[in-house]
Protein backbone atom coordinates (compact mmCIF):
# COMPACT_ATOMS: atom_id res chain seq x y z
CA UNK A 1 0.00 0.00 0.00
CA UNK A 2 1.61 3.70 -1.26
CA UNK A 3 1.52 6.60 1.49
CA UNK A 4 -1.83 8.36 -1.26
CA UNK A 5 -4.01 5.39 0.43
CA UNK A 6 -2.65 5.81 3.73
CA UNK A 7 -3.41 9.40 4.31
CA UNK A 8 -6.95 8.76 2.79
CA UNK A 9 -7.48 5.72 5.33
CA UNK A 10 -6.72 8.83 8.07
CA UNK A 11 -3.87 6.27 9.86
CA UNK A 12 -0.99 9.07 9.34
CA UNK A 13 -0.96 11.98 11.28
CA UNK A 14 0.00 15.42 9.28
CA UNK A 15 3.11 15.98 11.08
CA UNK A 16 4.35 12.33 9.65
CA UNK A 17 3.44 12.74 6.49
CA UNK A 18 5.71 15.91 6.04
CA UNK A 19 8.31 13.99 8.03
CA UNK A 20 8.21 11.28 5.23
CA UNK A 21 7.88 14.03 2.46
CA UNK A 22 11.69 15.25 4.11
CA UNK A 23 12.36 11.91 4.40
CA UNK A 24 12.02 10.85 0.95
CA UNK A 25 12.05 13.43 -1.02
CA UNK A 26 13.82 16.26 0.93
CA UNK A 27 11.27 18.80 0.94
CA UNK A 28 11.59 21.95 1.70
CA UNK A 29 7.84 23.12 2.11
CA UNK A 30 7.26 20.13 4.13
CA UNK A 31 10.29 21.25 6.69
CA UNK A 32 8.97 24.25 6.80
CA UNK A 33 5.68 23.11 8.25
CA UNK A 34 7.49 20.52 10.49
CA UNK A 35 8.98 23.44 11.57
CA UNK A 36 6.17 25.62 12.18
CA UNK A 37 4.29 23.26 14.46
CA UNK A 38 6.97 21.74 16.50
CA UNK A 39 9.84 24.23 16.76
CA UNK A 40 7.98 26.42 18.94
CA UNK A 41 6.30 23.15 20.75
CA UNK A 42 10.02 22.08 21.80
CA UNK A 43 10.63 25.88 22.51
CA UNK A 44 7.97 25.02 24.92
CA UNK A 45 9.22 22.03 26.32
CA UNK A 46 12.61 23.39 27.17
CA UNK A 47 11.61 25.99 28.74
CA UNK A 48 9.26 23.95 30.89
CA UNK A 49 12.10 22.12 31.61
CA UNK A 50 14.17 25.00 32.89
CA UNK A 51 15.95 26.44 30.26
CA UNK A 52 15.75 30.77 29.77
CA UNK A 53 13.80 31.86 26.58
CA UNK A 54 16.85 32.38 24.80
CA UNK A 55 18.76 29.11 25.88
CA UNK A 56 15.05 27.57 24.16
CA UNK A 57 15.00 29.02 21.17
CA UNK A 58 18.08 27.74 20.12
CA UNK A 59 17.43 24.62 21.17
CA UNK A 60 14.40 24.18 19.64
CA UNK A 61 16.22 25.39 16.31
CA UNK A 62 18.98 22.93 16.77
CA UNK A 63 16.80 20.11 16.89
CA UNK A 64 14.91 20.88 13.59
CA UNK A 65 17.95 20.83 12.21
CA UNK A 66 18.92 17.60 13.18
CA UNK A 67 15.84 15.92 12.29
CA UNK A 68 16.41 17.19 8.79
CA UNK A 69 20.23 15.60 8.97
CA UNK A 70 18.85 12.45 10.64
CA UNK A 71 15.88 12.38 8.49
CA UNK A 72 16.77 8.90 6.90
CA UNK A 73 16.63 7.25 10.32
CA UNK A 74 12.84 8.64 10.74
CA UNK A 75 10.68 5.05 10.34
CA UNK A 76 6.99 5.68 10.58
CA UNK A 77 6.23 1.89 11.28
CA UNK A 78 7.78 2.38 15.27
CA UNK A 79 7.39 6.51 15.54
CA UNK A 80 4.83 9.03 15.12
CA UNK A 81 6.69 12.25 14.27
CA UNK A 82 5.81 13.81 17.25
CA UNK A 83 7.88 10.69 19.12
CA UNK A 84 10.72 11.06 16.37
CA UNK A 85 10.98 14.83 17.60
CA UNK A 86 10.49 14.52 21.31
CA UNK A 87 13.42 12.03 21.34
CA UNK A 88 15.58 14.27 19.42
CA UNK A 89 15.11 17.18 22.00
CA UNK A 90 15.33 15.34 24.95
CA UNK A 91 18.92 14.28 23.48
CA UNK A 92 20.10 17.19 22.67
CA UNK A 93 18.77 18.20 26.17
CA UNK A 94 21.30 16.26 27.04
CA UNK A 95 24.14 16.01 25.15
CA UNK A 96 24.50 20.17 26.02
CA UNK A 97 24.49 19.28 29.71
CA UNK A 98 26.83 16.51 29.66
CA UNK A 99 29.95 15.61 28.10
CA UNK A 100 29.91 11.95 28.40
CA UNK A 101 29.06 9.23 24.92
CA UNK A 102 25.23 9.20 24.92
CA UNK A 103 23.06 6.69 26.37
CA UNK A 104 21.71 5.72 22.98
CA UNK A 105 20.81 2.36 21.96
CA UNK A 106 22.25 0.61 18.93
CA UNK A 107 19.81 1.66 15.99
CA UNK A 108 17.95 -0.51 13.56
CA UNK A 109 17.78 1.10 10.31
CA UNK A 110 14.14 2.11 8.95
CA UNK A 111 13.30 -0.12 5.75
CA UNK A 112 11.15 2.10 3.70
CA UNK A 113 8.56 -0.06 1.66
CA UNK A 114 5.10 -1.86 1.85
CA UNK A 115 5.90 -3.27 4.68
CA UNK A 116 6.74 -0.47 6.37
CA UNK A 117 3.28 1.66 4.94
CA UNK A 118 1.29 -0.83 6.43
CA UNK A 119 3.01 -1.12 9.24
CA UNK A 120 2.70 2.94 9.68
CA UNK A 121 -1.07 2.81 9.56
CA UNK A 122 -1.60 0.31 12.42
CA UNK A 123 0.41 2.46 14.54
CA UNK A 124 -1.14 5.64 13.35
CA UNK A 125 -4.61 3.95 14.43
CA UNK A 126 -2.83 3.34 17.76
CA UNK A 127 -1.70 6.61 18.13
CA UNK A 128 -4.94 7.70 18.26
CA UNK A 129 -6.26 5.68 20.40
CA UNK A 130 -3.83 6.39 22.76
CA UNK A 131 -4.09 10.11 22.85
CA UNK A 132 -8.08 9.66 23.25
CA UNK A 133 -6.87 8.01 26.44
CA UNK A 134 -4.62 9.82 27.91
CA UNK A 135 -7.12 12.53 27.16
CA UNK A 136 -9.40 10.99 28.89
CA UNK A 137 -7.49 10.99 32.13
CA UNK A 138 -8.43 12.65 35.37
CA UNK A 139 -6.48 15.85 35.35
CA UNK A 140 -4.23 15.39 38.35
CA UNK A 141 -3.22 12.35 36.42
CA UNK A 142 -2.72 13.65 33.20
CA UNK A 143 -0.65 16.01 35.34
CA UNK A 144 2.05 13.66 36.27
CA UNK A 145 2.30 11.77 32.88
CA UNK A 146 3.18 15.73 31.74
CA UNK A 147 5.73 15.54 34.67
CA UNK A 148 7.06 12.33 33.77
CA UNK A 149 7.71 12.91 30.14
CA UNK A 150 8.93 16.22 30.70
CA UNK A 151 12.09 15.26 32.91
CA UNK A 152 10.09 16.47 35.88
CA UNK A 153 10.14 12.48 38.11
CA UNK A 154 12.92 10.38 38.97
CA UNK A 155 12.63 6.81 38.11
CA UNK A 156 11.95 6.28 41.62
CA UNK A 157 8.89 8.36 41.49
CA UNK A 158 7.54 6.99 38.11
CA UNK A 159 7.78 3.62 39.64
CA UNK A 160 5.22 5.15 42.08
CA UNK A 161 2.73 6.38 39.47
CA UNK A 162 0.01 4.11 37.90
CA UNK A 163 1.76 2.54 34.45
CA UNK A 164 0.23 3.98 31.36
CA UNK A 165 -1.70 2.31 29.03
CA UNK A 166 0.76 2.10 26.06
CA UNK A 167 0.20 -1.81 25.57
CA UNK A 168 -1.28 -2.13 22.28
CA UNK A 169 1.36 0.99 21.03
CA UNK A 170 3.83 -1.77 22.34
CA UNK A 171 3.07 -4.52 20.47
CA UNK A 172 2.10 -2.43 17.17
CA UNK A 173 6.02 -1.46 18.00
CA UNK A 174 7.18 -4.91 18.44
CA UNK A 175 5.49 -6.34 15.17
CA UNK A 176 7.39 -3.98 13.08
CA UNK A 177 10.74 -4.66 15.04
CA UNK A 178 10.01 -7.98 14.31
CA UNK A 179 9.82 -6.85 10.37
CA UNK A 180 13.15 -5.14 10.27
CA UNK A 181 14.95 -8.04 12.11
CA UNK A 182 13.24 -10.82 9.54
CA UNK A 183 14.05 -8.15 7.01
CA UNK A 184 17.75 -7.84 7.96
CA UNK A 185 18.19 -11.83 8.01
CA UNK A 186 17.10 -11.96 4.47
CA UNK A 187 19.62 -9.92 3.57
CA UNK A 188 22.17 -11.72 4.75
CA UNK A 189 21.44 -14.66 3.79
CA UNK B 1 20.80 -11.27 18.63
CA UNK B 2 20.12 -12.57 22.14
CA UNK B 3 16.86 -13.31 23.62
CA UNK B 4 17.03 -12.26 27.12
CA UNK B 5 14.40 -13.46 30.19
CA UNK B 6 15.50 -10.85 32.89
CA UNK B 7 14.24 -6.98 31.79
CA UNK B 8 14.84 -3.92 32.76
CA UNK B 9 12.09 -2.80 35.46
CA UNK B 10 9.78 -0.52 33.11
CA UNK B 11 10.05 3.26 35.18
CA UNK B 12 13.33 3.03 34.49
CA UNK B 13 12.41 2.81 30.85
CA UNK B 14 10.37 5.30 31.18
CA UNK B 15 13.03 7.74 32.81
CA UNK B 16 15.51 6.94 30.49
CA UNK B 17 13.00 8.41 27.67
CA UNK B 18 12.31 11.40 29.87
CA UNK B 19 16.02 11.97 30.01
CA UNK B 20 16.07 11.53 34.02
CA UNK B 21 17.80 8.12 34.73
CA UNK B 22 21.40 8.93 36.15
CA UNK B 23 24.42 8.29 33.68
CA UNK B 24 25.17 5.09 34.95
CA UNK B 25 21.48 3.39 34.76
CA UNK B 26 21.12 5.25 31.39
CA UNK B 27 23.89 3.39 29.92
CA UNK B 28 22.88 0.09 31.40
CA UNK B 29 19.53 0.20 30.39
CA UNK B 30 20.40 1.31 26.84
CA UNK B 31 22.57 -1.28 26.26
CA UNK B 32 19.61 -3.86 27.39
CA UNK B 33 17.90 -2.22 24.84
CA UNK B 34 20.29 -3.04 22.22
CA UNK B 35 20.19 -6.42 23.03
CA UNK B 36 16.78 -7.20 23.72
CA UNK B 37 13.22 -6.20 21.14
CA UNK B 38 10.98 -6.51 23.84
CA UNK B 39 12.68 -3.53 25.84
CA UNK B 40 13.66 -1.64 22.82
CA UNK B 41 9.82 -1.98 21.79
CA UNK B 42 8.72 -0.61 25.56
CA UNK B 43 11.11 2.14 25.26
CA UNK B 44 9.16 3.38 21.85
CA UNK B 45 6.13 3.07 23.24
CA UNK B 46 7.07 5.39 26.10
CA UNK B 47 8.53 7.75 23.51
CA UNK B 48 4.96 7.77 21.39
CA UNK B 49 3.51 8.79 24.98
CA UNK B 50 6.19 11.58 24.88
CA UNK B 51 5.27 12.87 21.32
CA UNK B 52 1.69 13.09 22.67
CA UNK B 53 2.87 15.27 25.64
CA UNK B 54 4.90 17.57 23.21
CA UNK B 55 1.99 18.09 20.48
CA UNK B 56 -0.39 18.98 23.42
CA UNK B 57 1.99 21.77 25.28
CA UNK B 58 1.06 25.40 24.16
CA UNK B 59 3.54 26.54 21.80
CA UNK B 60 5.41 29.51 22.54
CA UNK B 61 6.62 31.38 19.20
CA UNK B 62 10.07 31.84 17.82
CA UNK B 63 11.37 34.95 16.79
CA UNK B 64 10.33 36.23 13.41
CA UNK B 65 12.29 35.29 11.23
CA UNK B 66 13.81 31.42 12.89
CA UNK B 67 12.36 29.61 10.52
CA UNK B 68 13.62 31.06 7.39
CA UNK B 69 16.85 31.46 8.66
CA UNK B 70 16.67 27.62 9.72
CA UNK B 71 15.42 26.68 6.24
CA UNK B 72 18.46 28.72 4.70
CA UNK B 73 20.84 26.76 7.09
CA UNK B 74 19.58 23.16 5.57
CA UNK B 75 22.75 23.77 2.78
CA UNK B 76 25.33 23.19 4.85
CA UNK B 77 24.85 20.37 6.99
CA UNK B 78 26.40 17.29 5.91
CA UNK B 79 23.77 14.58 6.67
CA UNK B 80 24.59 12.09 9.37
CA UNK B 81 24.47 8.42 9.23
CA UNK B 82 24.65 6.36 12.99
CA UNK B 83 27.92 5.85 12.57
CA UNK B 84 30.09 3.60 15.22
CA UNK B 85 33.30 4.52 17.01
CA UNK B 86 33.55 2.35 20.01
CA UNK B 87 34.96 -0.71 20.58
CA UNK B 88 33.21 -3.02 18.43
CA UNK B 89 33.31 -6.22 20.57
CA UNK B 90 31.13 -4.07 23.03
CA UNK B 91 27.62 -3.40 21.90
CA UNK B 92 26.36 -0.12 21.80
CA UNK B 93 26.20 2.64 23.76
CA UNK B 94 28.64 1.01 26.28
CA UNK B 95 30.95 0.22 23.31
CA UNK B 96 31.90 4.38 22.83
CA UNK B 97 32.49 4.25 26.87
CA UNK B 98 35.15 1.24 26.41
CA UNK B 99 36.53 3.56 23.26
CA UNK B 100 38.62 2.53 20.29
CA UNK B 101 42.10 1.18 22.91
CA UNK B 102 39.53 -1.29 24.81
CA UNK B 103 38.60 -1.29 28.79
CA UNK B 104 41.82 -0.26 31.42
CA UNK B 105 41.46 -3.68 32.99
CA UNK B 106 42.64 -4.11 36.57
CA UNK B 107 43.19 -6.79 38.67
CA UNK B 108 40.53 -7.91 41.57
CA UNK B 109 42.43 -11.06 42.36
CA UNK B 110 42.07 -14.75 41.88
CA UNK B 111 41.69 -13.97 38.30
CA UNK B 112 38.65 -11.49 38.65
CA UNK B 113 38.92 -8.15 36.96
CA UNK B 114 37.50 -5.29 36.41
CA UNK B 115 37.73 -1.82 34.37
CA UNK B 116 36.32 1.37 35.46
CA UNK B 117 34.10 2.70 32.33
CA UNK B 118 33.08 5.98 34.32
CA UNK B 119 32.73 7.51 37.91
CA UNK B 120 31.33 10.47 40.27
CA UNK B 121 29.66 11.58 42.94
CA UNK B 122 26.70 10.12 41.10
CA UNK B 123 27.96 6.82 41.14
CA UNK B 124 29.92 4.51 39.02
CA UNK B 125 29.94 2.30 35.61
CA UNK B 126 32.10 -0.78 35.23
CA UNK B 127 32.79 -3.97 33.71
CA UNK B 128 33.66 -6.85 35.64
CA UNK B 129 35.24 -10.13 34.17
CA UNK B 130 34.75 -13.21 36.96
CA UNK B 131 36.24 -16.69 35.59
CA UNK B 132 34.01 -19.55 35.78
CA UNK B 133 33.06 -21.04 39.02
CA UNK B 134 34.26 -18.06 40.79
CA UNK B 135 32.32 -15.68 42.92
CA UNK B 136 31.82 -11.75 42.80
CA UNK B 137 33.66 -10.48 45.61
CA UNK B 138 31.52 -10.63 48.45
CA UNK B 139 29.30 -7.24 48.89
CA UNK B 140 26.10 -5.39 49.74
CA UNK B 141 24.63 -2.42 48.60
CA UNK B 142 24.57 1.50 49.61
CA UNK B 143 22.18 2.27 46.59
CA UNK B 144 20.96 0.28 43.46
CA UNK B 145 23.15 -1.46 41.32
CA UNK B 146 21.98 -2.58 37.75
CA UNK B 147 23.79 -5.23 36.26
CA UNK B 148 23.71 -6.34 32.82
CA UNK B 149 25.76 -9.75 31.42
CA UNK B 150 27.68 -9.04 28.71
CA UNK B 151 28.93 -12.74 27.87
CA UNK B 152 28.65 -15.83 30.15
CA UNK B 153 26.44 -16.60 32.71
CA UNK B 154 26.24 -15.68 36.73
CA UNK B 155 23.63 -17.16 39.33
CA UNK B 156 22.56 -16.04 42.92
CA UNK B 157 20.10 -16.41 45.46
CA UNK B 158 17.68 -14.80 43.27
CA UNK B 159 18.15 -16.52 40.29
CA UNK B 160 20.66 -17.48 36.86
CA UNK B 161 21.40 -14.35 34.57
CA UNK B 162 22.67 -15.03 31.02
CA UNK B 163 23.80 -12.86 28.10
CA UNK B 164 21.69 -9.90 28.17
CA UNK B 165 19.60 -9.90 31.43
CA UNK B 166 19.89 -7.40 33.76
CA UNK B 167 19.53 -8.29 37.50
CA UNK B 168 18.66 -5.20 40.07
CA UNK B 169 19.66 -5.05 43.61
CA UNK B 170 19.44 -2.70 46.10
CA UNK B 171 20.48 -2.69 49.66
CA UNK B 172 18.17 -4.84 51.00
CA UNK B 173 19.94 -7.65 49.07
CA UNK B 174 22.96 -9.40 50.63
CA UNK B 175 24.42 -12.21 47.48
CA UNK B 176 26.61 -13.49 46.22
CA UNK B 177 26.70 -13.82 42.46
CA UNK B 178 29.22 -16.92 41.01
CA UNK B 179 29.95 -17.03 37.30
CA UNK B 180 28.84 -20.72 35.87
CA UNK B 181 31.10 -23.43 35.25
CA UNK B 182 30.68 -23.02 31.48
CA UNK B 183 33.34 -20.10 30.82
CA UNK B 184 34.09 -16.71 32.49
CA UNK B 185 31.16 -14.20 32.63
CA UNK B 186 31.17 -10.62 31.91
CA UNK B 187 29.24 -7.71 33.13
CA UNK B 188 28.71 -4.37 33.19
CA UNK B 189 27.65 -2.98 36.49
CA UNK B 190 25.97 0.09 37.27
CA UNK B 191 25.74 1.85 41.23
CA UNK B 192 24.33 5.10 42.49
CA UNK B 193 26.23 4.41 45.78
CA UNK B 194 29.76 2.83 46.26
CA UNK B 195 30.20 -0.61 47.18
CA UNK B 196 30.91 -1.96 50.44
CA UNK B 197 32.91 -5.38 50.59
CA UNK B 198 32.03 -7.47 53.77
CA UNK B 199 35.20 -9.52 54.41
CA UNK B 200 37.75 -7.01 55.98
CA UNK B 201 40.40 -7.48 53.43
CA UNK B 202 38.56 -6.29 50.53
CA UNK B 203 37.19 -3.46 52.47
CA UNK B 204 40.72 -2.11 52.75
CA UNK B 205 41.15 -2.16 48.97
CA UNK B 206 38.19 -0.54 48.15
CA UNK B 207 39.96 2.99 47.88
CA UNK B 208 42.38 1.40 45.85
CA UNK B 209 40.38 -0.41 43.03
CA UNK B 210 37.78 2.01 43.29
CA UNK B 211 34.65 -0.01 43.96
Amino acid sequence: MGWMEATVQGGISDQTRWMLAVRDAGDRNAFALLFGFYAPRVKAMAMRMGAPAAAAEDLAQDVMLRAWQSRAQFDPSRASASAWIYGIARNRRIDVARRAPATLPEQIAAEPGPGEAADAIALGQEVVRLRQALRMLPAAQREMVERAYLGGLTHQEISRQTSLPVGTVKSRIRLAIDRLRYELRELRT
Amino acid sequence: MMNPTQHVPEPMLAALVAGTLPYPFAMVVATHVSLCDECRAHLEAHQIVGGLVLDDLEPIDLAPGARVRTVAALDSLPPTSPGRSGDADYPAPISNLVGSGGPRWRSLGFGARQAILWTAAAGSLRLLSIPAGRPVPEHSHGGLELTLVLAGAFTDETGAFHAGDVEVADETLDHTPRATDDGPCLCVAATDAPLHFRAMLPRLLQPLFRI
